[in-house]
């Protein structure tokens, strides 16, 4: 197996794996922002005690998500040393930038949060857990604009030649709002959002079915599932711009979404699968929808895939088959959100079904996420800096297969523990439970139990 | 900006960064390196609460100072983190496991889950400590870049020697520094055992770094000109014995917070000497002087350096703020009654 392989195959698997904390911890910090929020406001024991329990997942898969993100950013300079010293100057920064105003602010507060309840005011607790959800959407933020920026380059220039070149900035700004930057930063705390209400909407449909602190889980459920209709909502609005920008800006991905080789007015599949050596798409269709979507006119011809060389094109039917899991998935989201308000308004939440179906719900924004990073970076291949330098040219010189083999089987072995483990203590602390509530207690910020 | 010397500006700053790394996590990869010593598992309980609420801000430090790398010398990013692939692996795995023990240790009331978990946390603060004393020792040593800037050496040959000194000097430096973090965030028994070991490991810190100082003063000349070409840089070699000296007395005194304070300071000054040793390379080249990686030639663009310069200006005293803050949250004992860990 070559280096190229074994890295893209490490990179991917790390990143993905990453990529299954940052989403809970941003939806779970907003989320926490509400009920906290409502403690503050309302005085109601019960959101204190959804903010306290929720503390604690978010605590979780917070420590999960700095586990995995410091080895994302070794890594670029371990694996991709070429693509590290070609976008250092421009990307560097926004790396930087994200410690500097981000990682400091959410690691601060996140102590407070977490330890902090009878240290600091209620006023002032309320302060952290805003600034920690703060800090990790601009954790998303930056690290957002540095992959943007690497999808849609803007604001640089390149210096030097052959191997040495290197992209240098020139306008800061034009950098960090690059064509894609807004559309992807929106549609990422987008998908976040709906990993996080899906997890308290999940945890309170267990309780229900286990029929265990019915009225936590009721009025967790409501603040999951509006959560889950605005996010989802959002996401089809972001998702549509998204979808505008690729087509502007990268149309061989578009195009690869779509199965669309020849250039014409394109179709919009809702499920189907290409056949690359006929160039033929099977499946069921809207004529003319793609055009209208991206243009608000169906006649429109959109670029289709053999306007570029073989070798420039990205796996096809691999992203038409993830982009449009997403897109489904997208649908389901706002169909069972809808659903989800209305039973509740109608007091009919306790169906078996449906209270089996939102336990096991919470497994698909994740798998949404995953596919939608794989449409992103998959579609955006063979370039690793979009048209201008390629994935196979930006590996490590210096780093040859049996190191990159030794570090992946070192990774999967001890990520598998890590996510056993991280599902274990997930469950413990389901199972554990709120604390109580009961309306007769005294309204003191009494510290956490600590026995789970 | 002010007609400032940005590379050299940002080889403070990279260091500023790496400094409070080392000075932040240090203390609690030297409680993790004592923790075999402390027997009880309350005892131990209590070691991982005095650094629960801030190891993990305290590696916020590194994962900045790596990103100032990147972004300020993309070259030594590059060349260090890919030439050195195994060791950071290596490193990486530790922390992950290190975070991991801390977190699942108490989760369980079996002795083998939580003797397991205590070995885990300690091997490994003990292995970071070690990995990163031996990548700073081939720093100073050298390390053979070519003309292709990149640095072609075997995991191996790491393991040198010189290197390997230089990462069992960082191990006892560490031990010294979390130990009497230890003292300070502790009381009773536990302390006065805790106590009694401060002088052990100031003594073996003491010895291994006038080793180190000593391999360095006969083997890698080049560290020592620039304090022959500028005497004033002998005031930080002994500032920082006279910190080092501090220590014991300050702790006869019981005043451990000041003797902290002077770790702190040693730990800062031994950067500082570093940096001096090296400046104005980042990687000094065995193979050709002018190979080497230096701050001028390797770094980011005037534009990029300027532009996280005023980011650093903006969101230094923001950084300083929350560490200070959580710090002060955090002061005194560790209360017995809310343990956590
Ligand atoms: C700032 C940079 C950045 C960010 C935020 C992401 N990626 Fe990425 N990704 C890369 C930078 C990158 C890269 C370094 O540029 C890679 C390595 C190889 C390549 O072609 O691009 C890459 C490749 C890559 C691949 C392999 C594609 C292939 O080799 O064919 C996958 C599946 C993902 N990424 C998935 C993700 C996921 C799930 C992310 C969500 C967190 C993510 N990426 C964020
Ligand atoms: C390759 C790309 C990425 C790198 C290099 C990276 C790097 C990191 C690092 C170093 C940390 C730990 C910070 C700490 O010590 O506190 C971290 C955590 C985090 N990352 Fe990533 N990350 C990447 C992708 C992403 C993406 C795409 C998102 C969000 C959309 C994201 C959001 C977060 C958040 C919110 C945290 C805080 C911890 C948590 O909430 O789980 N990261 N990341
Ligand atoms: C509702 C219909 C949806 C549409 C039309 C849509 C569209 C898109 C498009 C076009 C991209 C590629 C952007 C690029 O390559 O620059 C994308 C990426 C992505 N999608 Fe979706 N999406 C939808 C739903 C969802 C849902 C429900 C989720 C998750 C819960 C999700 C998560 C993601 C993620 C994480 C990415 C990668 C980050 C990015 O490039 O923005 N999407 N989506």
């Amino acid at each position: 197996m070559d280096v190229e392989f074994l890295s893209r195959l490490q990179f991917a698997f790390t990143i993905s794996f990453h990529y299954i904390y940052p989403p809970l911890s941003i939806g779970i910090g907003i989320i926490l922002v509400i009920m906290e929020g409502m403690y503050l406001k309302t005085g109601n024991k019960l959101y204190e005690s959804m903010t306290k329990f929720w503390v604690k997942i978010f605590a979780l898969t917070f420590a999960l998500g700095v586990a995995t993100g410091i080895v994302m950013e070794f890594e670029f300079g371990t694996n991709w040393a070429t693509y590290s010293r070609f976008v250092g100057d421009v990307f560097g920064s926004a790396l930087a930038a994200e410690g500097i105003f981000a990682f400091f602010l959410e690691s601060g507060f996140l102590a407070i949060l977490v330890f902090g309840w009878d240290r600091v005011s209620p006023k002032m607790h309320f302060i952290s857990t805003i600034l920690v959800a703060f800090g990790a959407h601009l954790s998303a933020l930056w690290i957002i604009i540095a992959n943007s920026w690497q999808q849609t380059p803007a604001g640089f220039k390149i210096v030097g030649e052959g191997l040495a070149a290197r992209a240098e900035i020139n306008d800061f700004w034009a950098m960090v709002f690059n064509p894609s930057s807004i559309d992807r930063f929106t549609h990422s705390i987008g998908g976040a959002w709906i990993a996080g209400s899906f997890l308290v909407i999940s945890v309170s449909a267990y309780y229900l079915l286990k029929n265990k602190h019915i009225e936590f889980a009721i009025q967790s459920m409501k603040i999951g599932f509006i959560v889950a209709l605005v996010a989802s909502l959002l996401q089809l609005a972001t998702g549509h711009s998204s979808a505008a920008g690729v087509a502007k800006n990268q149309p061989a991905k578009l195009a690869a979404f779509e199965g669309h080789y020849e250039t014409q007015p394109a179709d919009l599949y809702l499920f189907g699968w290409v056949d690359d050596s006929s160039q033929k798409v099977y499946g069921v269709k809207l004529p003319g929808m793609l055009s209208w979507l991206v243009y608000f006119d169906s006649k429109k011809p959109v670029i289709g895939l053999n306007e570029f060389a073989v070798e420039n094109r990205p796996p096809v039917n691999f992203v038409f088959q993830t982009y449009h899991l997403m897109v489904a998935l997208g649908m389901a989201f706002i169909a069972m959100s809808i659903l989800g308000i209305y039973l509740l308004y109608k007091n009919k939440t306790y169906n078996k079904l449906w209270i089996k179906v939102s336990i096991v719900s919470v497994i698909l924004p994740q798998i949404a996420n995953q596919l939608g990073w794989f449409s992103a970076e998959v579609g955006r291949q063979p370039w690793i800096v979009y048209n201008y330098l390629k994935t196979k040219d930006a590996l490590s010189k210096t780093v040859g297969s049996s190191e990159v083999l030794f570090s992946l089987i070192l990774f999967t072995l001890i990520y598998l523990l890590l996510f056993v483990l991280f599902l274990f203590l997930l469950d413990r602390k389901i199972k554990h439970g709120p604390e109580t509530y009961s309306s007769d207690m005294k309204l003191n910020l009494s510290p956490i139990k600590t026995s789970n | 900006m002010f007609g400032l010397d940005l590379n050299l500006t940002w080889f403070v700053l990279v260091g500023v960064l790496l400094t409070g790394y080392a000075i932040l996590d240090g203390f609690d990869l030297g409680v993790g390196a004592i923790h075999l010593f402390v027997k009880e598992d309350f005892d131990r309980r209590i070691m991982l609460n005095s650094i629960g609420p801030v190891w993990d801000g305290n590696e916020v430090w590194l994962v900045t100072g790596g990103g100032a790398l990147f972004a300020a010398f993309p070259d030594v990013y590059a060349s260090t983190l890919s030439g050195m692939y195994i060791a950071i692996m290596l490193v990486l795995f530790m922390i992950i496991f290190r975070a991991v023990a801390i977190e699942f240790r108490s989760k369980e009331e079996s002795t083998l889950w939580r003797k397991s978990w205590d070995y885990a946390f300690s091997v490994s603060s003990i292995l970071i400590a070690l990995i990163f004393g031996i990548a700073i020792g081939n720093i100073i040593n050298g390390l053979p870049v070519g003309p292709d800037k990149e640095i072609h050496i075997s995991f191996f040959e790491l393991l040198n020697p010189y290197s390997i000194l230089v990462g069992i000097t960082t191990v006892a430096l560490f031990m010294m520094h979390g130990s009497i973090y230890a003292v300070m965030k502790t009381d009773g028994n536990l302390q006065n055992t805790i106590r009694s070991w401060v002088n052990n490991t100031i003594i073996f810190f003491v010895i291994t770094y006038v080793t180190t100082t000593m391999a360095t003063l006969i083997y890698i000349p080049r560290m020592i000109e620039p304090f022959k070409e500028h005497p004033v840089f002998f005031l930080v070699a002994i500032l920082n014995m006279l910190a080092v000296a501090n220590i014991p007395r300050e702790m006869h005194l019981r005043n451990e917070f000041r003797a902290f304070l002077s770790s702190s300071a040693s730990v800062a000054l031994l950067m500082a000497l570093f940096a001096i040793g090296l400046f104005p390379n980042l990687v000094p080249s065995t193979i050709l002087n002018e190979y080497s990686l230096t701050i001028y030639k390797h770094a980011s663009s005037q534009q990029t350096l300027n532009i996280m310069f005023i980011m650093a200006l903006f969101g230094m005293p923001f950084v300083i703020a929350y560490t200070s803050s959580v710090y002060w949250v955090y002061r005194g004992k560790v209360q017995k009654d809310k343990l956590i860990y």
